[in-house]
C-alpha cells in the first residue's frame, strides 16, 4: 500500500475527527510595537504529541512558544490549554514547563538544588524532593554531577541539566526552545534519538522550537512551518517532505527542482504539463490544477535518474548535459543542464561500489523520473 | 615578549610611582617620628600612635565617621539597586531619560553646590544639623555610584535566569530574592563597598551638612590641621591607610582565586 504515514503508526489524533485537541492556538495575534510576530493563527497539537515549530528566525515561532508558557499575552485571540483559556495565567500558575535556549540554569545553585527549585515552590516534602532529584539525576545519567555547579560542567551535561530540571515537575506540556542549538553535531544526533525516548518514556506532550530542519524531522510527529508569523502547513514529516503545500515549503525543507509549466490537459488520475519550451511531462497527482493553469511542478533530487541513454520505459524523460558533478561518499550529486537551460538537481545513492553507466562532465545525458514522483503546486 | 629593562621603562616607573607615593609613604615615615615637630626626624617611636588612642575628639570622630559610613552606605546600596532596577527594565516608561539623567547627575556635580543646597535645605525644613543630617546627605551623595555599579551588572544579566524560575513555579517576589538577588549581589557589595569609601573620605558635603557632636573624621583632622599638623594625625592617617589596604588587597586575593578556580572548573567540564 502507497502511504504518507506518520512513523509511529498507531498515534495520528490529527486525523480523528473524534479525538479532542490538547493545545489550542484560535486566530492569534501577537504585536510588538507596529511589528506583528505572529499574524491570526490557529493551530492544533494533541496529547503526547511531539510537536515542532519549524521556521527561519524571526517566523514568530519562538513567540508562540512564550505565549504559550506566559511570558507574552496574546494581542487577540486565545490559547487552550486542555479545555481552559491562558488568558491571565501567569506563567508560575501554569501547567507548563519550559526548556530555554540558553538552558537559563541558576548559576549559584548546585545541579541538585537547580532540578529541586521548581518542587520547592510546590511545597513538596522535603524527602519526596530528594526522591524526584535522584531520579531524574538517574534519567539524564548524571547522578555523579549532583553537587556540581552549572560553570563545572561541560556543554551537553548543562543541557541534561536544563532537560531534568523542566521534567522535574512532570509538567502537562513540555517546551523546548531551540533545546539542541548549543550543542555540537555529533552530540546533537545522540540527544535527538534521547529526547525522543524520554518523551515516550514521560507520556509527555513536546512542543519544540527549532530552525534545523532535520532535528524536526528526526523528531517530530508532526511539524508546523511557520513563516512571517504564520502556519504555511502542518503535517507528517513525510508529507511534509514528499507532499508540501506550497512552494515555500517545497523550498524550506529538503532541496528541490521546480519546473513551470501550463496544464495542457487534465483526467482523473493523470496531469499533462507542458514546459515553457515544450517539453512535456506527465504526472500522476494533479493536486486541485485545472486545466489551462499555470503550475509549478516540484520534484526532489533523489526521485530523478541520471543515464546516458535515455531509458526505454519512461514516461518521463528529458535531455541535457552533466554540467556539474559532487562525489558525496554515499551519494553522487549531478547537476544537468537541459537543453532548454534550466538546472536539474538529481542525487543518485551510490549502491554499488563500481557503476555500470559512468558520467562525466559535458557528457550528454538524460533525467528521467516516474509520474508519482513529484507534486504539481500552485505559482 | 621583551623582558629586558630599558633606563627608560625605569625611569618612567620610579618617577610615575613615586609620583603617587612619595607623600604617603612620608606621611607613614612621619608618624613612627620620635619628634614633636612634623618634618625634622627624630628618632623612631610608636609613641603617636598611643596617645592618637587617648585622643577622644579622635576616637569620638572616628565612631561617628563608622556609623555615617556604614548606615549611609546601606540605605544608599537599597535606593541605587532599587533605581538600577528599575532603569535597566522598564526601558519605556514615560520620563525614563529624565529620571536616569537625575539619578546620575550627582556624580558629576560640584561636592560645594551639593552640600550647599542641601544646607539650604536643612535650613529651609528646620532639620537641626547633626548625625542625622549628614547620614541623609551621604546617601545623597552615594546612591548614584551604587545605582551606576548595579546597573553595569544588571545589563549582562541574562532574563532567562527569571523566566526560568518563574517558569518553574516562582512569583516574581520569590524570583527576585532567590534568583536575581543572588546572581547580582556581588555587585551589590561593592557598590556598597564604594558608597562606605566615598562617605569615609567626604569632607566637603559633611562640613555643609553636619552640626555639633557630629564631628567626622576627616573634618576632625582637617580642623586640627588647621591648627598646626601633630604627628598624631600621621598617626591616624597611617591606620586608615593600612585599613583600606587590608581591604583592597583582601578583595583581590579572593577576587582572583575565585577567577583562578572558575577557569579550571571550566577546564576540568571542557575535558568531561
Amino acid at each position: 500500500m502507497k502511504s504518507l504515514g506518520s512513523i509511529r503508526r498507531d498515534f495520528a489524533p490529527w486525523n480523528d475527527p473524534n479525538a479532542k485537541p490538547y493545545i489550542q492556538f484560535d486566530n492569534v495575534t501577537k504585536k510588538f510595537g507596529d511589528f506583528t510576530a505572529v499574524n491570526n493563527l490557529s493551530l492544533t497539537i494533541f496529547e503526547r504529541e511531539f510537536f515542532a515549530l519549524l521556521g527561519a528566525s524571526g517566523c514568530g515561532k519562538s513567540t508562540l512558544l512564550r505565549m504559550l508558557a506566559g511570558f507574552e499575552e496574546p494581542t487577540s485571540g486565545r490559547i487552550l490549554l486542555d479545555g481552559q483559556d491562558l488568558r491571565g495565567i501567569p506563567p508560575y500558575r501554569r501547567p507548563v514547563n519550559m526548556m530555554f535556549q540558553s538552558y537559563a540554569l541558576f548559576p549559584h545553585m548546585t545541579v541538585e538544588n537547580n532540578i529541586a527549585f521548581g518542587l520547592k515552590q510546590e511545597g513538596m516534602p522535603k524527602p519526596d524532593i530528594e526522591k524526584r532529584v535522584a531520579e531524574m539525576l538517574k534519567l539524564v545519567k548524571l547522578e555523579q554531577f549532583a553537587k556540581r555547579k552549572p560553570h563545572q560542567l561541560s556543554g551537553g551535561q548543562r543541557q541534561r541539566v536544563a532537560l531534568a530540571r523542566s521534567v522535574a515537575k512532570r509538567p502537562k506540556v513540555l517546551l523546548l526552545d531551540e533545546p539542541l542549538g548549543a550543542l555540537d553535531k555529533k552530540l546533537r544526533e545522540e540527544t535527538q534519538f534521547e529526547l525522543m525516548d524520554l518523551q515516550q518514556e514521560l507520556g509527555l506532550t513536546f512542543v519544540v522550537v527549532t530552525h534545523d530542519q532535520e532535528e524536526a524531522m528526526t523528531m517530530a510527529d508532526r511539524i508546523a512551518i511557520m513563516d512571517k508569523g504564520e502556519v504555511m502547513q502542518v503535517a507528517t514529516p513525510a508529507e511534509i517532505y514528499e507532499a508540501p503545500a506550497s512552494r515555500f515549503v517545497a523550498h524550506f525543507v529538503g532541496n528541490v527542482n521546480m519546473f513551470e509549466g501550463k496544464v495542457a490537459e487534465r483526467s482523473a488520475n493523470t496531469t499533462r504539463i507542458t514546459g515553457p519550451s515544450g517539453a512535456q511531462i506527465v504526472v500522476e497527482n494533479g493536486g486541485a490544477a485545472t486545466a489551462n493553469a499555470d503550475i509549478v511542478f516540484a520534484i526532489r533530487p533523489e526521485k530523478i535518474r541520471v543515464s546516458s541513454k535515455k531509458p526505454a520505459d519512461a514516461v518521463n524523460a528529458l535531455e541535457g548535459e552533466v554540467y556539474d558533478i559532487a562525489y558525496l561518499g554515499d551519494m553522487t550529486v549531478y547537476h544537468v543542464r537541459l537543453d532548454d537551460g534550466q538546472i536539474v538537481r538529481a542525487s543518485a545513492l551510490n549502491a554499488a561500489r563500481v557503476t555500470e553507466d559512468p558520467l562525466t562532465w559535458n557528457d550528454r545525458a538524460w533525467v528521467s523520473f516516474r509520474p508519482d514522483a513529484g507534486v504539481v503546486l500552485a505559482r | 615578549m621583551n623582558t629586558t629593562w630599558s633606563r627608560f621603562n625605569v625611569t618612567s616607573i620610579v618617577l610615575g610611582f613615586a609620583f603617587l607615593y612619595l607623600p604617603i609613604v612620608l606621611l607613614v615615615v612621619f608618624s613612627f617620628n620620635e619628634s614633636k615637630l612634623v618634618t625634622v626626624w627624630g628618632g623612631f617611636s610608636t609613641k603617636w600612635y598611643v596617645s592618637l588612642f587617648h585622643n577622644q575628639g579622635l576616637m569620638d570622630a572616628t565612631w561617628v565617621t563608622a556609623r555615617v559610613g556604614v548606615i549611609s552606605a546601606t540605605v544608599a546600596t537599597v535606593l541605587g539597586t532599587l533605581a538600577a532596577l528599575t532603569l535597566t527594565r522598564y526601558t519605556r516608561f514615560r520620563g525614563r531619560v529624565l529620571f536616569s539623567g537625575m539619578v546620575f547627575a550627582p556624580l558629576v556635580m560640584p561636592e560645594v553646590i551639593t552640600g550647599l543646597s542641601l544646607l539650604l535645605l536643612f535650613v529651609a525644613v528646620g532639620l537641626d544639623r547633626g548625625f542625622f543630617t549628614v547620614t541623609l546627605a551621604h546617601i545623597t551623595l552615594t546612591m548614584c555610584f551604587v545605582a551606576v555599579v548595579v546597573q553595569s551588572r544588571l545589563v549582562s544579566f541574562d532574563r532567562s535566569l527569571e523566566e526560568a524560575a518563574m517558569d518553574l513555579g516562582a512569583t516574581p517576589a520569590k524570583t527576585f530574592f532567590q534568583i536575581t538577588l543572588p546572581v547580582i549581589l556581588p555587585a551589590i557589595v561593592s557598590g556598597w563597598m564604594l558608597a562606605f569609601t566615598l562617605s569615609l573620605d567626604d569632607l566637603v558635603i559633611a562640613s555643609f551638612t553636619s552640626g555639633p557632636g557630629a564631628t567626622t573624621l576627616p573634618m576632625k583632622i582637617y580642623s586640627q590641621v588647621r591648627l598646626g599638623v601633630t604627628p598624631e594625625i600621621n598617626a591616624a592617617c597611617t591606620i586608615l591607610i593600612a585599613v583600606v589596604a587590608v581591604g583592597v588587597i583582601i578583595a583581590s586575593i579572593a577576587n582572583k582565586r575565585r577567577e583562578v578556580q572558575r577557569q579550571l572548573d571550566e577546564r576540568a567540564a571542557q575535558r568531561g
